[in-house]
């Protein structure tokens, strides 16, 4: 503790990795920064879990089928492999869809080839055929995709080669495959990578159909947790803004397919999606922008940049009437709410854009953060694209794929000159860019990756903060410490939190959590009063 | 509609599994070593399993589910998971101390053919296992069997890691390997057995560890689960009740091979007559007598019946899930005058079929009774859009169906993820019976009282 009573980071710090065995408190070091948001402090980011230590992240499928395609109503995701990867990734993550105009909607389905021994003894190139063919002639959907697990890889299945087999074979239906083997890479993120990729090879650009429109946008890296994407969806269309696709919340394959005919790309979350803008920029000369949805401040700053890449009056203007109105609404909400949140604190461990984004709704709270870290992001997420030149490539990244792309001939199209857009740089418009988490936190504020069990208990015990956010793994092993948890991946069932109206969403969420009288009723009433008479005992 | 693309028109599938009725084994297995005291479960794999397996617990018992993972990469799926394993138990014994470490494996680990008793015995040599420390394993690859084989699988390394051949016979002691079911149930056995002041020994038991109460404190191993004493005692108790033919009977037959204690099995104690047999199986086994308590019990359950029967007689129930259940469940219904039309379970064995058509057999009823491949929610969903039920019980997943179709659903078995209670209402004994048929009695009263004409709707019934 320092003089004020307030105990010193650094002591924290060296406490938490006393406990470790030598080579892995050198290791965890490196992942857990105390935070300087002006000198430049890198962290580790993005390497091997350390076995044993109990860490949050998931794996390369989950990344891929879970997150990146499993939000998209209109294929049928066949997972090839035993039975459990597609149970547990069966509606369990919250991605909302509207039906839309065919109607066609496969998400509440679970589909598998449910590999058995025999499978993996000889092969289940076979049994994939067979599967994807019952899929076919039961559904007849517009696209079929499949999610290797780990066996596949391991005993060799070409499910691509498959893939292109069905294809031909049906005409009408487009098949391809998913190397997302859990054990490639280090976490989820190696699958967002692995998805980026055949989502642009299989997918964008097949169709040309202009829909029309004078603004047109998709946004990359929106899941449409709780509905987020609706909220967003309504957004634009007020603002006269057109939505060609969304990767992936509330998407259609057709959606993917025309994303190419956008004059823009919105990144909402920058790790699981950056690949696809990176290559669709390459590819089709679309210019990307960093946005975030998440806060109302924070809305209307991104609206603003939306505003300035298209250099149009009215859509300014009705960007900054709806900025008016709306931020109206959310002062008046905010005002009541404040008073009880203002002051109180917050640790956020998730995901990989999340714990930046939702600390910007924090803030309007008047709440601190005191420690965030991701779950599976890269040093750029969190020191910013600044560093991605020195970011060594190690064997683990190295196995995944990175598409080689060049102009389309046909397609590609030059939406800003040269001077056009040094103007909008010169005007503050940053493109392809990512500041990252730790320049917006507050110095001696703890950053740390991959935050372990150990660390997040060892946290909680000395700072003691008013809400911790983070997954349902850790949901309830925080609570029983008397310290409420919020999901950041499910939003605990609750939302949408997106956009202005999901912002007051949140303040009310917030409010309830850190001021719910549950807490206190933890200790029963005898407890207290032997307490009570015990020092009175010690007393006489 | 939510399963808009089910059609009626029921085509045979080889390959394709959809909406399946069961899932892999390692979640069974890390269950299974939840049930013991001071046991940290470990998964020999890609993070990914252990991550979906303790987020599905958790999920369904909204408790901490504390386990670890070997973090395979690419690598270590080439050169094996030695290593690996050998780092994380190190890790595990400095940071989190545990007593028992159980290591169970999964498809990557399996199909690579990793040789855990080497590893472990390496991990020993190399001094990674504490003095006193111990450590148990099950092999668990997830193309065979179901979660439920993994439960088995992981009971019987466990009892295979303390089994000791005993000269001494405690008479009169018993063991009972409960099965799969919750801690609520667990807890209800272990209230049926003191009642009966019977000596027993359970394993494993997951009472007092995923119904832990909420202090402001997380205790990292609560004070639950079966203590390392009982299990070093497992092969002095006169003998085991099995119960369940799935979950159960593969860990009392180890123990019968290990250490010379016979088994008796018995179904697991769902509904009256399942748990009378129980009841008697424990009397005659420990020479306790079945309390008058539990007589009472009994009658009360009775009671309950006869006062509401005329709701339940002739209903018909589609049901899915695990096959232990399924079975017991199968028999109380009929016991309810109620017709259980459609069985499914993802889970394979001909036992499984052979005791429902047995059970219709002796009640004069008709089933469709599906397990194994193919049989799987999607299939059920057909069967009921061709000839509709009153009635649905099985996991969470079960409601799309119940909402497309319009059918009362009683959540039962594993995984629910979307309700409470299951952890401290049981639904096994006299006291767990009444329980699921007050459920199912709501169920259908409450249909009655949204569907009612106004000029019939009743206010006794």
């Amino acid at each position: 503790m320092n003089n004020k009573g307030i105990p010193i980071p650094e002591i924290i710090k060296d406490n938490i990795m006393s406990k470790y065995p030598a080579k892995v408190a050198k290791k965890r070091s490196k992942s857990m920064v105390i935070n300087d948001p002006v000198a430049s402090i890198e962290i580790q980011a993005n390497v091997r879990t350390i076995p044993g230590i109990i860490t949050q992240r998931g794996c390369s499928y989950a990344g891929c089928k879970g997150v990146v395609l499993g939000p998209t109503r209109d294929i049928v995701n066949l997972t090839h492999g035993p039975i459990g990867c597609g149970f547990y990734s069966w509606l369990t993550r919250r991605n909302q869809t509207q039906p839309g105009p065919d109607g066609e909607n496969y998400m509440p389905y679970c589909f598998s080839t449910d590999m058995q021994d025999e499978n993996i003894v000889f092969g289940g190139e076979k049994k994939l055929k067979e599967a994807i063919q019952e899929a076919y002639d039961i559904f007849h959907p517009k696209a079929i995709s499949i999610f290797s697990t780990c066996p596949v890889g391991l005993i060799g299945d070409d499910i691509h080669s498959v893939a292109v087999e069905m294809k031909e074979k049906f005409g009408d239906c487009n098949v391809f495959g998913f190397s997302c083997e859990g054990y490639k890479g280090v976490s989820q993120s190696a699958g967002h990578h692995i998805a980026n990729n055949q989502l642009f090879k299989h997918l964008v650009g097949n169709d040309d159909t202009n829909t029309g429109g004078k603004f047109r946008i998709n946004l990359l890296g929106e899941y449409n947790i709780g509905g987020d994407a609706f909220l967003l969806e309504k957004m634009f269309e007020d603002l006269g803004i057109t939505l060609v696709a969304t990767f992936s919340g509330n998407s259609s394959v057709t959606q993917f397919e025309r994303s190419h005919t956008a004059d823009l790309n919105c990144i909402m979350c920058h790790r699981s999606i950056n690949y696809v803008a990176e290559m669709m920029e390459e590819k089709y000369g679309i210019p990307w922008l960093k946005v975030n949805f998440i806060g109302a401040e924070s809305t209307a700053k991104s609206l603003r940049k939306i505003a300035s890449f298209f250099r149009d009056d009215e859509l300014s203007a009705n960007v900054e009437k709806m900025i008016t109105e709306k931020m109206a609404i959310v002062k008046e909400q905010l005002k009541e709410i404040y008073p009880r949140t203002e002051n109180k604190t917050a640790m956020l461990f998730v995901g990989g854009s999340r714990a930046h984004h939702y600390q910007d709704l924090f803030k309007e709270l008047g709440m601190k953060i005191l420690a965030a870290g991701y779950e599976f992001a890269h040093r750029d997420d969190y020191e910013g694209r600044e560093v991605l030149p020195t970011i060594k490539v190690d064997a683990d990244s190295r196995n995944i794929e990175e598409i080689k792309v060049e102009k389309d001939p046909a397609k590609y199209k030059e939406r800003l000159s040269p001077e056009e857009k040094a103007s909008l740089e010169s005007q503050g418009l940053q493109f392809n860019n990512y500041d990252g988490m730790m320049k917006e936190m507050d110095p001696k504020s703890f950053v740390i990756d991959d935050i372990s069990h150990w660390e997040s208990e060892e946290l909680i015990k000395t700072l003691k903060p008013d809400i911790f956010c983070a997954g349902i793994k850790e949901k309830y092993v925080i609570q029983k410490s008397g310290v409420p948890l919020f999901q950041m991946h499910s939003y605990d069932y609750g939302g949408p939190f997106a956009g202005f109206e999901g912002a007051v969403n949140f303040y009310k969420e917030i409010d309830r959590r850190v001021n719910t009288k549950v807490w206190g009723l933890m200790q029963a009433p005898w407890k207290k009063e032997a307490s009570i008479s015990a020092s009175l005992i010690k007393a006489s | 509609m939510l399963l808009r693309h089910t059609p009626k028109e029921v085509i045979e599938r080889n390959a394709l599994t959809i909406n399946p009725a069961k899932t892999c084994q390692p979640i069974g297995a890390m269950y299974a070593a939840l049930g013991i005291h001071r046991c940290f479960p470990h998964s020999h794999g890609s993070q990914g399993c252990c991550a979906y397996h303790r987020s599905t617990l958790t999920r369904h018992y909204k408790e901490p589910i504390m386990a670890g993972t070997s973090s395979f990469t690419e690598g270590a799926s080439v050169f094996g998971g030695q290593a690996n394993l050998v780092q994380a138990l190190d890790n595990i014994y400095t940071i989190y101390k545990p007593d028992i470490v159980a290591v169970h494996t999964t498809c990557l680990s399996e199909t690579i053919g990793d040789d855990i008793p080497q590893i472990v015995s390496k991990a020993q040599e190399s001094g990674k296992i504490p003095e006193g420390k111990y450590i148990v394993y099950a092999s668990t690859p997830s193309y065979v069997g179901s979660h439920i084989t993994g439960f088995a699988n992981m009971v019987s390394g466990i009892i295979q890691g303390f089994a000791n051949q005993s000269e001494r016979v405690i008479e009169n002691r018993i063991n009972i390997i409960p099965g799969w079911v919750e801690p609520s149930d667990m807890a209800e056995i272990r209230r049926m057995m003191s009642l009966m002041r019977a000596k027993y020994i359970m394993v494993p038991d997951t009472s007092d560890v995923l119904d832990a109460p909420l202090t402001g404190r997380h205790e990292f191993y609560p004070k639950g689960g079966t203590t390392i004493k009982e299990l070093q005692s497992l092969g002095e108790s006169s003998m085991t009740l099995a119960l369940g033919h799935f979950t159960s009977v593969p860990g009392a037959e180890t123990l019968r091979r290990l250490a010379d204690v016979p088994y008796e099995f018995q179904d697991i104690p769902i509904g009256i007559s399942a748990t009378d047999r129980f009841l008697m199986a424990a009397s005659h086994a420990t020479g306790a007598e079945i309390s008058e308590s539990l007589e009472t019990e009994r009658g009360q359950l009775v009671d309950m019946i006869s006062d509401m029967q005329q709701y339940l007689y002739g209903k018909s129930v589609a049901i899915y899930g695990d096959p232990d259940q399924l079975i017991g469940l199968t028999e109380f219904l009929l016991d309810l005058d109620m017709h259980p039309k459609y069985i499914i379970s993802g889970s394979a064995g001909k036992v499984f079929t052979k005791r429902i058509n047995a059970l219709m057999e002796k009640y004069g009823k008709e089933a469709i009774v599906k397990n194994g491949p193919q049989a799987d929610m999607f299939y059920l969903h057909q069967l009921i859009k061709n000839e509709k039920v009153d009635l649905l019980i099985g996991n969470t997943y079960g409601k799309y169906m119940a909402r497309d179709e319009d059918i009362p659903f009683l959540r039962y078995g594993f995984p629910i993820l979307d309700r409470v209670g299951h952890s401290y209402f049981p639904s096994v004994g006299y006291k767990g019976a009444m329980y699921m048929l007050k459920n199912i009695l709501d169920l259908f009263l409450d249909r009655k009282d949204r569907d009612a004409p106004e000029e019939s709707f009743e206010l006794v019934m």
